[in-house]
């Protein structure tokens, strides 16, 4: 069967070893995770991941259903067939001398990036997109000299509402938070 | 009221309803090994290896369906319990592993005796902790008894530091748990129960499959009456066993590699399952793409991630076995499936499948047939793993509840005698025999030192044949009888029985087998008995690995077949 690329959102107690449980449970069914992306939620004491794998639609349903049953994530989706936006950020260090700056400049603006650091001999660009707007403008910058780039990996939404978390569950928990 | 970790532990613990702990002290548990003596409703005791605290704890739990408890102190001792862990996870057992850990300020500097035991019990835990404040310790145990024995059981790990034993915290014990991760679904979905029961009623050609998940929910009564109200045949997985008496006209044994022939021409000619707490593991499925050509699948199982994990199904259910049997047996018509019925009982007469040949030396099957008719069926049988565990599922007429205990997914050698010890310490007023082969016993032979220390009566049958004999099994079938690694010697278990202060017997003829058995049970604490077999028998039927479920071996006559393609192909798929 064919394999494509799955993006996955949990909401994750935020507690030790979470990540791990969660990195262990891609490995020991054999999917290499492709990007993960954590952070805090929008609910108190909960993060939330992002996770992209490669992976054929029914083994990855294979593990989004283990994954549910690690006792840490209170819920995980496939979000990989609904409209979601999702974006990546970027920092690309780009070599750059007085000649070839204002022609990075152009590109950066094209792509609505924006310069975050000037050095004598370098810029640093900072891009948000999806991963195929990344990659154009990293191509395009290559014939500068690309001096080091680190990327976030993908982090995604669904669009509108109602959120990987049912609401009527959101508000529970918020009103045991409090 | 203040109190100090190890305190807070204990009292939790009697709160949990804990009546006995399985374990072997060190340096990291001592402060919780001298609070012990406070809590005298704690009964403790003391194993010679951490591996049999953990298969104690778990034939404790498949006993007496409440949670096991094993105890051991870091490192070392910590890693022991490992494959008892390994094993109770893999077969859905409640149990609960205490481990001691270095002191906090120790913890990651590689200190003597730390290994981190959460770490390496994450992937067979069903879940695990490092406590690191005795304030959080009762809601720890809270926690970790909630999830050990409800949805599908498995063990829970607590690695406990030194320092948090003796620190000092308010005890409160909380009532609830607060796990917005962990909701075990316990009702089917009605939709999906009407789907299935319109399946079965139209089916004609039904049968159930039905494991462990029976077995752990008690849903006996529920399972005997969908198979008597629409008389749908009941084969069971190894686990399953006990789960329907197997004596009822409906039962027809055991599926898979050593299962029944007729159970498995059932599987391959049914046209609706309905599989009950099973996880189609693949020596209960063999080829998977063969398996049940001409079935819809209905699947009722508590863990959602076990819906298509292995085999296709076309009516998931998720729920507890007990709840869903109850609601679909309400839509369940009554109707006779009289030539279904009267087929498979054609196969049973035409491929028995047990039949013992009358011989002069001893056979294992003999033995194992006269231990269940001496003891009338009345008591619980614990097995190792091997050609003798094979046997004593086939040759007993399991017709009690919960009467065999047997380490199904791990297949771990040395989990009978531990296994024993806790299903007697948890059944007091049972009879349990210990099946065990040569092999298998000599694993965890240390833990006769246990039975004798605290007089549990186990009744112990050493099917002895000087080999490794399952795999000498495969090497004869499949590995031109080259018999790498399998003659095996051991010691005079009847003097091992002597040194360790218990009673043994050596038995080598047939005639003398039953009094032998009777004598073993008239003795009112341990007994052993070496039961010295025919080396090269085996076990049949057997499904050659790689082949689909139908094509069983039934030799000695058919030996020659074995080397079939198919099973050549998949000699490495073992």
């Amino acid at each position: 069967m064919a394999t494509t690329k799955h993006t996955l959102v949990a909401l994750v107690t935020d507690k030790p070893g979470v990540l791990n449980r969660m990195a262990s449970m891609f490995r020991r069914r054999g999917f290499n995770i492709e990007s993960i992306a954590v952070g805090h939620s929008e609910l108190p004491n909960l993060s939330r991941m992002t996770i992209v794998v490669d992976g054929t639609t029914t083994s990855v349903e294979q593990v989004r259903k283990q994954l549910d049953k690690v006792v840490d994530v209170v819920k995980v989706s496939d979000i990989s067939g609904d409209a979601i936006i999702s974006r990546e950020l970027a920092l690309i260090k780009v070599k750059a001398t007085s000649s070839s700056r204002s022609e990075i400049i152009e590109i950066v603006d094209i792509f609505r990036a924006s310069i975050v650091d000037v050095a004598s001999d370098s810029v640093t660009i900072e891009v948000t997109g999806d991963e195929e707007k990344i990659s154009s403008l990293f191509n395009l910058l290559r014939a500068f000299g690309i001096k080091e780039v680190a990327r976030t990996g993908r982090i995604a939404m669904v669009r509108g509402e109602p959120g990987p978390l049912p609401m009527e569950e959101k508000t529970a928990r918020a009103k045991r938070q409090k | 009221m203040k109190m100090t970790g190890a305190q807070i532990l204990c009292e939790s613990l009697v709160r949990e309803g804990v009546e006995v702990i399985f374990g072997i002290l060190g340096g990291s548990v001592l402060p919780l090994y001298d609070t012990l003596p406070q809590y005298p409703q704690l009964r403790h005791i003391l194993v010679r290896h951490e591996q049999g605290a953990a298969h104690a704890a778990d034939g404790y739990a498949r006993a007496t369906g409440k949670v096991g408890v094993c105890m051991a102190t870091s490192g070392p001792g910590a890693t022991n319990l490992v494959t008892g862990i390994a094993n109770a996870y893999l077969d859905s057992v409640s149990i609960v592993a205490i481990t001691g850990q270095v002191a906090r300020p120790f913890i990651g500097k590689d200190a003597f005796q730390e290994i981190d035991i959460t770490g390496i019990t994450l992937p067979i835990t069903k879940h695990n902790y490092l406590v690191l404040d005795a304030g959080s310790l009762a809601e720890t145990v809270k926690e970790a008894f909630h999830l050990t024995r409800s949805g599908r059981p498995g063990p829970v790990l607590i690695d406990l530091p030194r320092d948090v034993q003796i620190e000092q915290a308010e005890f409160h014990y909380p009532s609830r748990v607060d796990l917005p991760g962990y909701k075990p679904t316990l009702q089917g979905h009605p939709a999906q129960i009407k789907k299935a029961a319109k399946l079965i009623n139209e089916a004609r050609q039904p049968l159930i499959i039905a494991g462990r998940g029976v077995i752990i929910s008690g849903a006996y009564n529920e399972l005997k009456e969908l198979a008597e109200r629409a008389q749908i045949p009941v084969v069971t997985t190894l686990l399953g066993i006990s789960c329907f008496p197997e004596s009822h006209v409906l039962s027809y044994g055991m599926l898979g590699m050593h299962g029944m022939a007729y159970a498995n021409m059932a599987v391959a000619a049914a046209d609706v399952l309905i599989t009950i707490g099973m996880r189609f593991d693949d020596r209960a499925t063999a080829k998977v793409s063969a398996f049940a050509p001409h079935a819809h699948i209905i699947h009722i199982d508590i863990d959602p991630a076990e819906i298509g994990k292995n085999v296709r199904v076309d009516v998931p259910i998720v729920g507890d076995v007990k709840v869903v049997l109850n609601a679909l047996n309400k839509l369940i018509i009554s109707t006779p499936h009289i030539d279904w019925i009267e087929q498979l009982d054609g196969w049973r007469r035409e491929h028995p499948s047990i039949e013992i040949r009358d011989t002069e030396g001893l056979l294992p099957q003999f033995v194992i047939c006269k231990i269940y008719e001496v003891t009338r069926g009345e008591a619980i049988i614990v097995t190792g793993v091997g050609q003798h565990q094979m046997w004593a599922a086939q040759h007993c007429c399991y017709d009690r509840p919960n009467s065999i205990i047997s380490s199904g997914g791990l297949g771990t050698m040395g989990f009978g005698l531990p296994a024993a010890i806790g299903a007697k310490v948890g059944c007091p007023g049972d009879m349990v025999w210990l099946i065990d082969g040569d092999g298998s016993f000599q694993m965890t032979i240390q833990e006769l030192a246990t039975i004798v220390q605290d007089n549990i009566a186990v009744k112990i049958a050493i099917i002895h044949n000087s080999y490794l004999g399952m795999v000498r099994q495969w090497q004869e079938l499949f590995y031109g009888k080259r018999y790498v690694a399998t003659p095996l010697s051991g010691p005079d278990y009847v003097k091992i029985a002597e040194a360790y202060g218990l009673p043994g017997l050596r038995v080598t003829r047939k005639a003398e087998v039953i009094p032998a058995i009777q004598q073993a049970m008239d003795e009112p604490g341990p007994f052993l008995i070496d039961f010295v077999v025919e080396p090269e028998e085996n076990v049949y039927p057997m499904v050659p690995p790689g082949a689909a479920l139908a094509e069983v071996l039934e030799a000695p006559k058919e030996k020659a077949k074995v080397l079939s393609d198919s099973a050549k192909l998949s000699v490495s798929n073992i």
